[in-house]
């Protein structure tokens, strides 16, 4: 696949890089096309990555105007009113994105705004063919609507095209990453062997029954599907909540924990109210975890490295960065 | 989000960075972002094109600029009312002091050696100041706390020393390919382009045959008017053919090993070819040195394949000319630069014709650059996380927290279902001898070994003392600064060229001495033990400093560190948090200084492979 060569610019630049993944990858990377939707700090984080690796496209999707508070974590924009009046966020981290890299392609696609509002759900200006010009896609600050029906999406298409969604809240994150059927060739002592991941869809992963959850599963996992539930049935903007909320999330909790057979302790207060009320970003964690997702979407796409499977759960209070890989069992399909 | 308290500690807090390279990036972008609002930040480098791939604060415009004042400028743009005060200068100069360092509440390192890491880790000893350090290469990182008398400091444990191989497997026996990389670049490449009265090895070996050490030493010499290309191809044949023949007469070397093959110009490319390749005249356009290329002007394109021994040849005879004709006025002056690309093809090319003729296989000019460069390899992801890590301890540092300081693992594949693995510090180690009071044992020839070699290879080296001060009883044999008077300046360096029994004040054996260094407000007791005889290849310093910790070089597939290494490595033992086993999500408290313990091979095996160290500025 790779004919060209890379040139002699990319060589110098990418140089350190190359040392770590290899011209082939390089070239992968620099012919992929990456759509990200949501940009808050985390995915600010993940864009600075993605377009610093070298991709070949960047598409950016948020329609959002720029305020006070969606720049809390956010480097790309300066910090000057006359030059943020009016424009979407979308367009001010663009700019500053091309600047990056001039090798990578920044460009904006307006509309979905039903990614940010639970009241359009149709999605109509983007059809399956929009997502076909994507390697991968990552979406964020969405509802869970939109996160399974993105998802399904880009399972229909004839090519591969990964998708991620990513969240934040206080000082912790989720990723989850749907490859669908992923084959790469891993080293073995002295042989390469093909592996072949088989990956759940979004809608798949959340509706596994919690009794047959990995033992020990995050309680992080539990704790955000609460809060995605008690956001859908609300018909909140994701991530509009407070601690004024706790109250109804604990409902919603037993309602969930009942159905499921599990013990409420497993999805503790103390946990519920940071998620709640932790709207603003903190910078260390968007770092981190914008990392943990540049690194992943690199290796997707590079075919180099083994690609975690499926969630990606950070809490700054443990410091644990911890990989759950869920699934529906077989025997239970 | 952070809380109240943290908030206003992080307001209130006042911080020194050390290094605005590939971690100093992200980590003032996050620290700014994160409310911190006076940083210091110190960096020496400028600039290059080759950290434009993940040092996202500087641009193609910036290319030669100071890293401090660059990174400052970018991240004012976007948060304009902070302060960030930069230092373009080197962290060991001596205005960097105890006192300057008293100032601040934490100091957090994203450096590329380890010289400057143990240095910083003095300072904040001495001053009282808790150090966050950290360390990358490709996707692994570690992020760690040392506050004096609660964790261990930097020093407490172990660091791999740079490698270096002994004399004859690079002069006359080399097995690896690096090893064929150091012949080229430190023998080679310094005999014919670098100072001559440097000592060089080089013809070590074949000049025990030769009578007349001056007729050796005219090899190497360009006659008057003597055709480069000739000079070239009498270079080749000299070394890469006579010497190898020289080397093949001592049968004993050969009994358990491959017999190398010689290798003459004449065999490899007809002399009538050689004019044909290689037109100088097409680079004589270019009038920059850094640009010319004998890769360029004999229509090699790619730097990542593996040249042939007659395209290696090529490239030997053709950078040797370029070297000759467009930048004679630097021949005598250099020394090797992983940046000059003329440099780097030299090497590369001397180093595959002599693996070549050794068997070894050989290397793109890509893969010899990172070797002889010594090039940590780097990607922006892990140096975001590993920044994003530290600020979260200097909240904790800062809030005084010490029952949550955690030293935190960046790992690439998964140990546990963690890819981000934290563990509680260490106590200090209690024979430490920078942050306890160990005595150190020398052991060393008082009647051969000058002060010099004690200074250069013991004081400097190992104990990494900058501004170093030698005491024997009451008398002073050595000392450095700029306050010094012009007939101490006379004594001490008189006192350099003497051997230890003769000093002024004898060293002999059962002296104690004291070395001290006012700057790092650092002092060793040293015992001297007087010892004959040493093991030229085990022992090549001559002398031995126990009580000193000296980790086995680390084993780290191609890329090991080449004696220049700029790179460090990071502990590799560990004891992994066990994991929680109670279902509460609150950290169960932790005992801080927890017992180091030896890692069981089960819990640890992901932890081996650790070997941590440090982003690459370079």
């Amino acid at each position: 696949m790779d004919g060209e060569e890379l040139t002699e610019q990319e060589t110098a630049l990418y140089d350190r890089q190359i040392r770590v993944w290899g011209a082939d990858a390089q070239r992968r990377l620099s012919k992929s096309h990456i759509l990200i939707s949501g940009l808050k700090g985390t995915v600010i984080e993940f864009c600075k990555n993605i377009v610093l690796a070298g991709v070949g496209s960047v598409t950016l999707n948020d329609d959002r105007i720029v305020t006070e508070e969606l720049l809390s974590a956010n480097f790309l924009i300066p910090s000057d009113e006359n030059v943020y009046s009016g424009k979407t966020l979308a367009e001010l981290c663009c700019d500053s994105l091309k600047d990056f890299n001039p090798m990578v392609r920044v460009s904006v696609e307006k509309g979905g705004s039903c990614f940010h509002n639970l009241l359009c759900r149709e999605l109509s200006n983007f059809h399956v063919d929009f997502f076909n010009k994507f390697d991968a896609v990552v979406i964020s600050s969405c509802s869970l609507l939109t996160k399974k029906t993105v998802n399904e999406m880009c399972r229909k298409l004839l090519k591969r095209t990964a998708f991620y969604t990513v969240d934040c809240r206080d000082s912790c994150g989720e990723i989850f990453v749907d490859l669908q059927n992923y084959i790469y060739s891993k080293k073995k002592g002295d042989e390469t062997v093909e592996c072949l991941l088989e990956y759940p869809s979004f809608e798949e992963a959340v509706s596994v029954p919690w009794r047959s959850l990995p033992r020990r599963v995050s309680k992080l996992y539990l704790a955000m599907r609460v809060i995605e539930k008690f956001e859908e049935l609300e018909g909140r903007i994701p991530g509009e909540t407070s601690a004024a909320d706790l109250l109804n999330v604990q409902k919603l909790r037993k309602e969930l924990c009942d159905t499921h057979s599990v013990d409420e302790s497993q999805i503790p207060d103390a946990l519920l109210e940071r998620l709640l009320e932790g709207t603003r970003e903190f910078p260390p964690v968007c770092a981190i975890v914008g990392g943990i997702l540049g690194q992943e979407v690199i290796k997707a796409i590079s075919g180099k490295g083994d690609p975690l499977k499926n969630f990606f759960f950070f809490d700054a209070t443990d410091g644990k960065g911890i990989i759950e890989d869920i699934h529906k069992q077989k025997a239970e399909g | 989000m952070a809380s109240e308290q943290q908030l206003s500690a992080i307001k209130d807090a006042k911080v020194l960075m050390v290094g605005a390279g590939g971690i100093g990036c992200e980590l003032l972008k996050t620290l700014a972002l994160s409310g911190f609002k006076d940083i210091h930040i110190i960096d020496m480098d400028t600039i290059e094109v080759s950290n434009l791939n993940r040092q996202f604060l500087f641009r193609q415009s910036h290319v030669g600029q100071s890293k401090a004042k660059v990174a400052r400028d970018a991240v004012l743009k976007f948060r304009p009312h902070i302060n960030i005060t930069s230092y373009h200068a080197n962290v060991k100069d001596p205005d960097f002091n105890v006192d300057f360092f008293k100032q601040f509440n934490v100091v957090l390192n994203g450096l590329d050696n380890l010289d400057a890491r143990r240095h910083v880790n003095r300072l904040c000893l001495a001053a009282g100041v808790p150090l966050v350090e950290s360390g990358t290469t490709g996707f692994l990182g570690q992020v760690t706390v040392h506050t004096k008398g609660r964790t261990e400091c930097y020093e407490c444990q172990p660091k791999p020393a740079p490698k270096t191989y002994p004399v004859c497997t690079i002069t006359s026996t080399p097995s690896k390919f690096v090893h064929c990389i150091v012949w080229a670049k430190d023998l080679l490449y310094a005999k014919l382009f670098g100072d001559k009265n440097q000592e060089n090895d080089l013809n070590v070996r074949s000049s025990d045959a030769s009578s007349s050490s001056e007729q050796v030493q005219d090899v190497f010499e360009r006659k008057k008017d003597e055709d480069i290309e000739k000079y070239g191809r009498r270079i080749y044949d000299h070394v890469f053919g006579y010497n190898i023949e020289l080397a093949l007469s001592n049968e004993e070397t050969w009994k358990n090993r491959n017999r190398p093959r010689p290798v003459y110009m004449k065999d490899v490319i007809p002399i009538d070819v050689i004019g044909q390749n290689g037109n100088l005249d097409e680079n004589s356009v270019t009038e920059d040195p850094s640009s010319l290329s004998a890769m360029a002007s004999l229509g090699l394109k790619n730097a990542q394949d593996r040249w042939s021994l007659k395209e290696n040849s090529k490239i030997f005879i053709e950078s040797l000319k370029l070297f000759f004709s467009k930048r004679e006025k630097e021949i005598g002056k250099l020394s090797f630069d992983k940046d000059d690309q003329l440099s780097v093809e030299f090497v590369t090319a001397a180093a595959n014709i002599r693996a070549s003729s050794f068997g070894i296989p050989l290397h793109s000019l890509f893969e010899a650059k990172g070797i002889a460069g010594n090039i940590v390899h780097a990607v922006a992801t892990t140096n975001a996380i590993i920044a994003g890590l530290i600020v979260i301890e200097a909240i904790k540092v800062l809030q005084n927290d010490i029952k949550n300081y955690r030293m935190t693992y960046c790992l690439e594949h998964p140990t546990r279902k963690m890819l981000l693995m934290p563990v509680v510090p260490f106590e200090p180690n209690k024979s430490c001898y920078i942050c306890s009071e160990t005595p150190l044992a020398l052991e060393i020839n008082t009647h051969c070994s000058k002060l010099r070699d004690f200074v250069e290879k013991i004081v400097k080296a190992k104990l990494g003392m900058n501004l170093p001060l030698i005491m024997h009883g009451s008398s002073l044999l050595y000392e450095v600064g700029d306050d010094l008077e012009e007939n101490e300046v006379a004594n001490y360096a008189a006192n350099l060229e003497k051997v230890l029994s003769e000093l002024p004040s004898p060293v002999i054996g059962g002296t104690i001495l004291t070395v001290e260094d006012l700057q790092q407000e650092l002092k060793c007791s040293i015992s001297v033990k007087h010892r004959e005889d040493f093991d030229e290849e085990k022992e090549p310093d001559g002398m031995i400093l126990s009580g000193w910790t000296q980790a086995p070089s680390l084993v780290n597939n191609n890329t090991a560190s080449i004696n220049n290494g700029a790179s460090t490595s990071g502990t590799s033992q560990a004891t992994p948090l066990q994991p929680e086993e109670d279902d509460d999500i609150q950290l169960i408290p932790t005992r801080i200084g927890k017992k180091r313990k030896l890692p069981n091979t089960s819990s640890a095996s992901s932890l081996d492979t650790l070997s941590i160290t440090t982003e690459a500025k370079d």
